[in-house]
């Protein structure tokens, strides 16, 4: 989903010459097409996020559409404040990328893994928070990302996630949830790179006779409040499924949609990193195990409850 | 108006508004008072700021704790309401004490976390330098601002970016929060710090007004500049000046009496 989000963005950049991308040193090779294109509008702000972030909106303000891309914790958390001031209070037309979400940077070790940004980033008013689940999502919302004129946080996994969907996604609506299957027992709401274990767990549980349902949520902020109404009313149970720390992130999103229902509704499952850090490194797939997140999990989750 | 009698002007509309709204940082909007006279008297269209034309030039405060010289400022030349100056920091107000653009004319953007302003005047400073424009963005940042780590992560950019048309002029006046500069993070020599940063750099006394008019026209042709302003925090006050209490304190009765009566006899 990181090709895909580049490809984007260099489409969209032949067209606007008010596009700038800077980067916080990051991205070896990623860029090349983008630099030999825009060598004006490519800026590498160096290992400085705080002031890349100030000056991304310092840009922005001036009327231009810029993208500040590095690892996901180092143009979200590392700077949080200047997020705030600089560009979310300034309403700056500012896009925040961030790659490697989660635990996707496996092996490299706690500081890479960006598990608190989702939460982090869902407090800041004026924010708009995109969490594609592969490269036709990343596609998608990175478009409508460039499409407003406000600041946007887009979570990108580390490249190469299995495909969810079939197709593009052609002008994709803000804010919308994304119909994977249809179920009546069971809705596994799912955001991010995580939402093809979600995807194999719908699978392997509607074999199993369990009738669940399977949600993309490319935005994690403004939430799809009708779809998690309307399934927490249709529903026994909800799972929501993401690769952040359970306080705070998407599954509390949903919560808090559920906890506002009045009468009779879903219980809510959250499949969520426990509030932890593990000491231990690994692949990827080997850490989603080890925070128990992996499809393996949610259909252990979704079983106790239908026994 | 002549710089001289703008900057009494701000210290005598700050002396109101601090006292009328019980706020602090008397001393800090006092020290920059003449700096920001300067600024807007000799180095700034008045009309390309009343309409926010593209060219103009871009007066940034990153030392948003001084933000009522820049709010006096913008009333005295017109582009504020001066009965909105009176609402400063009340019930209701958009004249919060660090300095903000929401909803306030003129105010090019909103500080008060230290450290931030620069790097947002960089990238203002990059948008110029991008788009062909001519505007010169000019910075206020406090010694004891330099102590945040984010200043110099801009100091590198903005050498990298050769952002000849900013200059950053530092209110060296001395103090921080809790006391002396040089007894809390001592910044040192600042001028050879910015000079070995790749900076051009001077400095200058922060309250001679041709001596600031004649720095702020430095110019390097692929550099920024930087220009250290040596000041007295309080200044134009007697008790004030020097008087870290005045970073907190809100002058009331005697005190404030004792204020007026000596900015009244020293009225251009």
């Amino acid at each position: 989903m990181r090709n895909a989000f580049v490809n984007t963005l260099c489409k969209l950049a032949a067209e606007d010459k008010k596009i700038f991308l800077l980067v916080g040193d990051m991205g070896f090779g990623v860029f090349d097409k983008f630099r030999k294109d825009n060598a004006d509008r490519f800026i590498n702000a160096g290992i400085a996020e705080q002031n890349m972030a100030a000056v991304a909106a310092g840009l922005a303000l001036e009327g231009n559409v810029v993208f500040a891309y590095s690892i996901a914790n180092f143009t979200s958390l590392r700077c949080i404040e200047q997020i705030r001031n600089c560009i979310a209070y300034h309403k700056a037309n500012v896009k925040i990328v961030g790659v490697g979400s989660g635990v996707s940077y496996g092996s490299l070790g706690i500081t890479h893994h960006s598990t608190e940004d989702l939460s982090v980033m869902r407090t800041v008013p004026n924010m708009k928070i995109f969490s594609p689940a592969d490269a036709y999502e990343s596609a998608a919302v990175t478009e409508a990302a460039y499409k407003i004129d406000t600041p946007c946080y887009i979570r990108l996994g580390r490249g190469r996630e299995p495909l969810i969907h079939q197709h593009e996604i052609k002008n994709y609506t803000i804010g919308k949830a994304i119909k994977i299957s249809d179920g009546t027992d069971c809705a596994i709401f799912s955001t991010g790179a995580i939402s093809y274990d979600a995807l194999k767990a719908t699978t392997a549980l509607n074999a199993q006779g369990i009738s669940t349902a399977l949600f993309t949520f490319p935005t994690v902020k403004p939430m799809d409040i009708q779809v998690v109404e309307e399934y927490a009313r249709k529903c026994k149970m909800i799972v929501s499924v993401e690769e952040n720390n359970t306080i705070g992130g998407f599954g509390s999103a949903v919560a808090e949609i559920i906890s506002s229902l009045k009468g009779e509704k879903a219980f809510l499952k959250r499949i969520a990193i426990n509030d932890e850090f593990t000491g231990v490194v690994g692949s990827h797939d080997y850490l989603k195990n080890v925070y128990k997140i992996s499809a393996e999990h949610i259909v252990r989750a979704v079983e106790k409850e239908f026994e | 108006m002549k710089s001289e009698i703008l900057a009494w002007n701000i210290r005598r509309d700050v002396l109101d508004m601090v006292h009328k709204a019980h706020a602090s940082h008397i001393g800090s909007a006092f020290s920059i008072a003449d700096i920001v006279a300067v600024l807007y008297s000799y180095f700034a269209d008045i009309n390309q700021l009343k309409t926010g034309d593209k060219e103009r030039t871009r007066i940034i405060l990153s030392k948003g704790h001084a933000g009522a010289a820049i709010y006096a400022a913008l009333a005295e030349i017109g582009i504020m309401d001066r009965s909105e100056l009176q609402t400063y920091g009340t019930d209701g107000s958009k004249l919060s004490c660090h300095v903000s653009h929401n909803g306030v004319k003129g105010v090019e953007i909103s500080t008060g976390s230290l450290g931030q302003g620069v790097g947002m005047a960089a990238g203002i400073a990059l948008a110029g330098k991008k788009a062909g424009l001519n505007y010169k963005t000019f910075v206020i940042a406090g010694d004891g601002e330099c102590n945040e780590g984010s200043v110099w992560e801009m100091v590198l950019f903005a050498r990298q970016q050769k952002l000849n048309r900013l200059t950053m002029i530092i209110d060296r006046n001395g103090l921080q929060a809790l006391g002396k500069t040089e007894e809390i993070l001592d910044m040192l020599d600042l001028e050879s710090k910015f000079k070995s940063f790749g900076w051009n750099a001077r400095t200058v006394n922060g309250h001679d007004h041709a001596a600031l008019k004649e720095a702020l026209q430095d110019a390097d042709e692929d550099k920024p500049t930087c220009i250290i302003a040596n000041t007295v925090k309080g200044k134009g006050v007697s008790f004030m000046e020097n008087n870290n209490l005045w970073h907190y304190r809100d002058p009331q009765g005697e005190d404030y009496a004792n204020a007026v009566n000596e900015l009244e006899r020293q009225r251009p």
